[in-house]
């Protein structure tokens, strides 16, 4: 049995309303300023982080860190890997409708 | 107390006995075989238990140290969880290979000498496979075949390891082994495999999305950590592992990043966590080797609960594809809470992960060697990545993202308590890390504490800065789009090289094999046959051809006597006359021969 996609009549869920998805995206921006600010606090105070390089002393080391790993992986996963390895769906011989997976018979 | 059974014993009897049972009896014999393994885990103490002989070898079932104690705990503990999660359906397959999934592994892990560990090592790919075929598609069958040929190749290498390993005089005891001679590299390999290395471990993410919903979180449990644990036995402080463990904790992770199947994804980003635990070991050190033992508990607690949650999505809408899916939080609010939980647990402080990852990451840095400094950028860039992926993808397009338009009801209730658990067990873990964890870990003396102010605010720093490259990607129009595809990895080398080296065998030895059956069946074996058939008779008949000659008998009457005379020589029905004129004959020429002799 298909899943049930007659929802025409409901109404929008909270993560459906643009206000609310500003939200959270407000409180993830002020969340990553907090830690930087935390970050050059403990570096203009001299906060002794217990650091084994010296670069885990650089302040927003790990906010940057974090932020350009993501962005490289993606871009060498979109413009170097994909190119490289993505084939059609039905390369090894099988077919594409049977995708479609045992259960999914419970929905109202 | 009671005395302790081997566990193995208890959950294999079980997997035995769920195939005969029915209804809520099978239900409940089911959910009570990992209660009793908890409670028989609690009488378990240290030392050699459960021992005995075959042919020359003492078989040792039972080598309990703090090693094995810790993954018997949590063999244990997802045992429980995984039965829970899948009781409601009451398949006696499902059930079955899960029973002896978790009983193998936990053969492999108190394991004392290697025959004992090998026993156990080839049940784990039984069981795995029966975990595969229980999804009943054409699919999974497909893919348990390929399971089947890609483990019984890695466990005959094994085999041909510890058998070499032994001929040249190496112990029988499943300890450290120093790596070197073919049949300890043998060996190594051999587990390596199973510990889905680089190229050798391919097999992961072309069967784990295959696997039935309650079956992959058995298979995401039990192999690759027994391969770690077999590792961190016989292996220890191997400089190999260091870079196998890098490329482990990189490369899958930009397969995940275009990967459209959010199970692959999974699997994915699970070698990249398995990449860590293959550092600890490889580091060698006490920290390093807790770390792996502890990353292996939190590991299998989040990775476990992320399964659950796709696999309770699979189990209302069938669908496991980022592009079919989204916008489920609606119809699956408990099981969208869960899916973040396990995303968060990955590595966010006071869940699972954060307790455990950052002391390989803190071991590797305080080496103060290039190759330390560098292992700690590979795992600080692996540990924000793989939370950009397991951690914020997955649940976005399940569950947020465009709306699919899927409306389901909620994951059924044992499945809600199952991920209930599971999610309890995170959070205890990485809040009070000294309660379970800390205080198993196989080098107590070396001692650490997560929870430095710092250390948290880092942490989420990480976090934080891979959500918001998620978005800003995503906003900018660079996150790729999830397509309909199929990624190739290394399982190309089996999936094509297979019916290719399956088309040169047909075409080199099945011509050699004609050729060969022409030659000796056809010609020699025949004229061989004839000789000894016929050959005494034939010359019999060329020795009276002159006689009849001599008797004036024409080419046709000849010929007449020669088939006659041929037909009973070939019976052995000749005159009395004439066989007791050829035995004075042959007598005559024996003592000729004799009298020429002297």
């Amino acid at each position: 049995m298909k899943p049930d996609t007659s929802n025409a009549d409901e109404t929008p869920g909270w993560f459906d309303r643009k206000e609310n998805v500003r939200k959270v995206l407000a409180g993830l921006s002020i969340g990553c300023g907090v830690l930087v600010l935390i970050d050059v606090i403990f570096w203009v105070t001299g906060y002794d982080k217990h650091p084994y390089l010296k670069w885990e002393k650089w302040p927003g080391f790990y906010a940057v860190y974090g932020f350009v790993s993501c962005v490289l992986l993606t871009m060498v996963a979109k413009y170097l890997l994909r190119p490289l390895v993505m084939r059609d769906e039905n390369f090894y011989g099988e077919k594409a409708e049977s995708e479609e997976m045992k259960g999914g018979s419970d929905n109202v | 107390m009671f005395e302790a059974l081997p566990p193995a014993a208890i959950y294999l009897l079980g997997a035995l006995i769920v195939p005969f049972l029915k209804g809520r009896v099978r239900q409940a014999f089911a959910l009570a075989i990992p209660l009793i393994g908890l409670l028989n885990y609690t009488a378990i103490s240290e030392g050699v238990h459960w021992t005995t002989t075959l042919l020359d070898f003492e078989l040792i079932l039972g080598n309990v140290d703090r090693w094995s104690l810790i993954y018997l705990n949590i063999f244990t503990v997802i045992s429980f969880a995984g039965i829970l999660y899948i009781i409601n359906d009451n398949k006696a397959l499902d059930l079955s290979a899960g029973l002896l999934y978790a009983g193998s592994a936990m053969g492999v892990v108190l394991a004392g000498d290697l025959l004992t560990m090998f026993f156990f090592w080839e049940m784990l790919t039984v069981a795995a496979v029966l975990c595969i075929l229980s999804r009943q598609t054409p699919e999974a069958g497909k893919a348990a075949y390929r399971y089947l040929l890609v483990h019984v190749f890695g466990g005959v290498i094994l085999l041909a390891g510890i058998l070499i390993h032994l001929a040249t005089g190496g112990s029988v005891a499943f300890d450290k082994i120093e790596l070197s001679g073919v049949g300890p590299w043998l060996m190594f390999i051999g587990f390596g495999i199973n510990c889905a290395w680089p190229v050798v471990g391919a097999w992961l993410t072309d069967t784990y999305h295959e696997a039935s919903i309650g079956g992959v979180i058995f298979m995401a449990t039990y192999t690759t950590k027994t391969a770690i644990f077999v590792l961190a036995r016989c292996f220890p402080g191997e400089d190999t592992l260091l870079w196998i463990g890098m490329a482990m904790a990189i490369i899958p992770l930009i397969y995940a990043v275009i990967e459209n199947d959010l199970r692959r994804v999974l699997a994915y980003c699970l070698i990249n966590q398995v990449g860590f635990m293959v550092i600890g070991v490889g580091l060698g050190t006490a920290l390093s080797l807790n770390g792996a033992a502890a990353h292996s508990y939190c590991h299998i607690l989040y990775k476990s609960l992320l399964f659950m949650s796709i696999g309770a999505v699979i189990y209302r809408t069938g669908k496991s594809k980022a592009t079919e899916l989204g916008g489920l939080y609606r119809s699956m609010p408990w099981t969208c809470f869960f899916c973040c939980f396990g995303a968060a647990s990955i590595s966010a402080p006071f869940l699972a992960g954060f307790i455990s990852k950052s002391m390989i990451l803190s071991d590797a840095a305080s080496k103060g060697t290039p190759m330390g400094t560098a292992l700690w950028l590979v795992l600080l860039f692996a540990a924000a990545a793989v939370f950009f992926q397991a951690g914020i993808k997955v649940p976005f397009f399940a569950f947020f993202s465009r709306d699919s338009g899927i409306r389901c009801k909620e994951a059924p209730l044992n499945q809600l308590l199952a991920m209930g658990l599971v999610a309890a067990m995170c959070l205890i873990v990485g809040s009070f890390p000294n309660l379970i964890v800390y205080s198993m870990l196989p080098n107590p003396e070396a001692s650490y504490n997560p929870y430095t102010f710092s250390h948290v605010t880092d942490q989420y720093a990480l976090l934080l800065f891979s959500g918001l490259a998620f978005v800003l990607l995503l906003r900018a129009g660079l996150y790729p789009a999830e397509i309909r595809s199929t990624n190739v990895d290394f399982e190309v080398l089996y999936r094509r090289g297979g019916p290719v080296l399956y088309r040169v065998f047909d075409k080199v030895l099945n011509a050699a094999n004609r050729i060969a059956s022409a030659l000796f069946i056809g010609v020699i074996a025949r004229n061989v046959c004839n000789f000894f058939e016929s050959g005494a008779s034939r010359l019999a008949c060329w020795i009276m051809t002159p006689v009849w000659m001599m008797q004036g008998a024409d080419s046709e009457q000849i010929e007449d006597n020669r088939q006659a005379f041929f037909r009973i020589a070939r019976k052995g029905a000749l005159p009395i006359g004439i066989t007791a004129f050829c035995a004075v004959m042959m007598l005559g020429l024996l003592s000729l021969i004799f009298l020429l002799e002297k």
